[in-house]
């Protein structure tokens, strides 16, 4: 569940971003998308209480954020928010495996291999945990990266561009996959975009109906 | 997975640079455990040695050399004083006690030392096998000097002239072991002990050419020098005084004579440590480089944590953990370099026969290392974490 109403941000200099009204129930789909510094990086940085909203109201997941401070948003955001970063940002040290345990640590829950495991074989590529990111395939590092995302199980997901520089095909591949893992845990799933195959992607799919568009100008 | 284990994997996932900065900081460490250690045992052996003695008469010259010579074995002597004079110490009023010690020959480098039981007595030597000497020509071997030339109970040997091996062998007058001590730490290790007489016997059966001749050598009979030790603290005063101004002797008071060495040893140790710390300067400075590199190359890593819900200080305890790690290992690597490179030099220069360093020794001063080496590493450490504490996250994670 995302609601916002009279969001807005500024910073220092510029003229404050307004962001529209979003009323979005548990579950759903939101695309968010508009050109380059139109706001997509503050909306999505307020969503996952990385800065405190300028002014109005923003409650994600049932927490008013206005209200959360400090270390409560760092372990709030390890429970509720899962994040696909355009560029994956897998740790080249470790394997993949431990990319996964890196959120539980993160997170200061104890390591969960059992959990990890269930998390790869739900993403298919189990078969994967012992290698290093280096030696992965651009699809098999994201689905490795969307296993990270939702290991913790969070009610809402991020996905930021998660289908620049990839083609035709694998784009397709990539936003089915997200609806699909979103469906599968319930959680409410946020594509920030300016790709235009999404919006058409998704109104091929059965999500088409409870699509909400967030245009931001 | 744990902050520590964690951090043990990022310091490794650059190996040449984790490695590089593990030799840097050891490297530094190592030069200041040296020191430490070299100072720790040789005062430890000075003052072992040096416990009791309140003065060392001998002929005129060094009075460094004669401390030297009388008290530690390690320089020659000064001359001679007559058995006559020693007598007259005794009597002396400020005087407790005179252990004369007779020197001349020696035993493949070993110093054959003639003097009475009392010298034993003064170390609390204990014997390992055997008694002590009752007669001239039998003697006692310190525990180092039996270990070293293998000898036993029973075994007899020639002493040869001079305090240096190659001297002219004393074919005919032969020792016999009775005794050998157990091992002490002290200046007794290292000698072999016998009766004052047995050092004139060999030499008047050496020189005198008749009985009358004999008898002239027994009626000048000399020591080297004597160890004196006081009846009351206050003859430091007048006792050394009376014998520099009134015979023809010299008194040494080896506690003043071993802090003028000290110091003028000091000097140099005070400029070996200048560098060792400029090392270790050095090696903070390179750890400090490594650590900032680790976190700018690190900055995405470091910001899907806190997108992943990790707070400012568990990024930070990574970065310090990875820091500790380093100082462990270099600790570990640099005290055991140390104890390596005085054992080397020991050997080198054979100063473990003189005993002064003997292989690896733990000084309690030696825990201090650990607490530097982790002290540089967390010092270096500490502006690259504050950079951890300020990483933007979303602008990192979509940054091109």
């Amino acid at each position: 569940m995302i609601q916002s109403r009279q969001l807005s941000y500024s910073y220092p200099g510029q003229t404050p971003l307004r962001f529209p009204d979003l009323q979005a129930p548990q579950g759903a789909l939101i695309l968010l998308s508009g050109p380059s510094g139109c706001g997509k990086s503050s909306w999505l940085a307020m969503v996952a209480a990385l800065m405190p909203p300028g002014s109005g109201t923003l409650c994600v997941a049932g927490e008013e954020l206005t209200q959360l401070r400090g270390a409560t948003c760092d372990a709030w955001r390890a429970r509720t928010i899962g994040f696909l970063p355009q560029k994956l940002h897998l740790s080249a040290a470790l394997r993949v495996q431990e990319n996964l345990a890196m959120a539980q640590w993160a997170a200061g829950q104890p390591e969960d291999t059992a959990r990890i495991l269930v998390t790869l074989e739900q993403l298919g590529v189990a078969d994967l945990a012992k290698r290093y990111p280096r030696q992965l395939s651009g699809g098999q590092a994201q689905r490795v990266a969307l296993a990270r995302a939702v290991l913790l199980q969070p009610k809402v997901i991020l996905a930021d561009e998660p289908t620049a520089s990839l083609d035709d095909a694998a784009a397709g591949a990539s936003v089915k996959l997200l609806l699909d893992t979103a469906s599968a845990s319930g959680a409410t799933l946020v594509i920030a975009t300016h790709d235009s195959r999404i919006a058409s992607l998704i109104s091929r799919s059965t999500r088409a109906s409870d699509c909400i568009s967030l245009q931001l100008a | 997975m744990k902050t520590i284990a964690l951090s043990w994997r990022y310091l490794w996932s650059h190996p040449l640079s984790a490695t590089l900065n593990v030799l840097l900081l050891s490297l530094g460490l190592a030069s200041i455990t040296f020191l430490l250690l070299v100072s720790a045992q040789l005062s430890a052996a000075f003052e072992k040695d040096l416990a009791g003695i309140d003065a060392v008469v001998g002929a005129k010259g060094s009075p460094m050399q004669l401390i030297l010579c009388g008290v530690f074995q390690i320089d020659t002597p000064t001359g001679n004083i007559p058995l006559k004079a020693v007598a007259d110490l005794r009597k002396h009023p400020l005087v407790q006690s005179v252990i004369p010690i007779s020197l001349g020959d020696n035993l493949r480098g070993f110093r054959i030392v003639g003097t009475s039981t009392d010298y034993l007595r003064h170390y609390h030597a204990t014997l390992a096998d055997g008694r002590e000497w009752d007669a001239p020509m039998q003697v006692v071997l310190g525990s180092a000097v039996a270990r070293k030339l293998g000898l036993q109970i029973g075994m007899t040997f020639a002493g040869s002239h001079g305090l240096g091996g190659g001297g002219h062998v004393h074919g005919d007058s032969l020792y016999t072991v009775v005794g050998i001590l157990s091992p002490g730490g002290t200046v007794l290790d290292r000698l072999i002990l016998t009766d004052t007489a047995s050092v004139w016997k060999v030499h008047e059966d050496y020189t005198a050419v008749n009985a009358e001749d004999r008898q002239a050598l027994e009626a000048t009979r000399e020591v080297t020098l004597a160890l004196v030790q006081y009846r009351t603290p206050l003859a430091a005063m007048s006792f050394p005084r009376y014998i520099n101004t009134s015979t023809a002797m010299q008194a040494a008071a080896p506690a003043l004579e071993i802090s003028r060495l000290l110091s003028m040893l000091g000097i140099g140790v005070d400029v070996l440590r200048a560098f060792a710390f400029v090392l270790l300067l050095s090696a903070g400075l390179g750890v400090f480089i490594a650590l900032w590199n680790a976190v700018r190359e690190r900055r995405a890593d470091i910001a899907v944590f806190r997108m992943l819900g990790a707070p400012p200080s568990r990024i930070v305890a990574l970065l310090l953990g990875e820091a500790l790690w380093l100082g462990i290992v270099s600790s570990v690597l640099g005290v055991l370099a140390a104890q390596g490179l005085t054992l080397l030099i020991a050997k080198m220069l054979q100063l473990d026969n003189s005993l002064l360093i003997a292989g690896p020794a733990w000084p309690p001063e030696l825990l201090w290392i650990p607490l530097l080496s982790c002290g540089v590493a967390v010092g270096a450490a500490a502006l690259p974490s504050l950079g951890a504490y300020r990483v933007s996250v979303l602008e990192l994670l979509q940054s091109r």
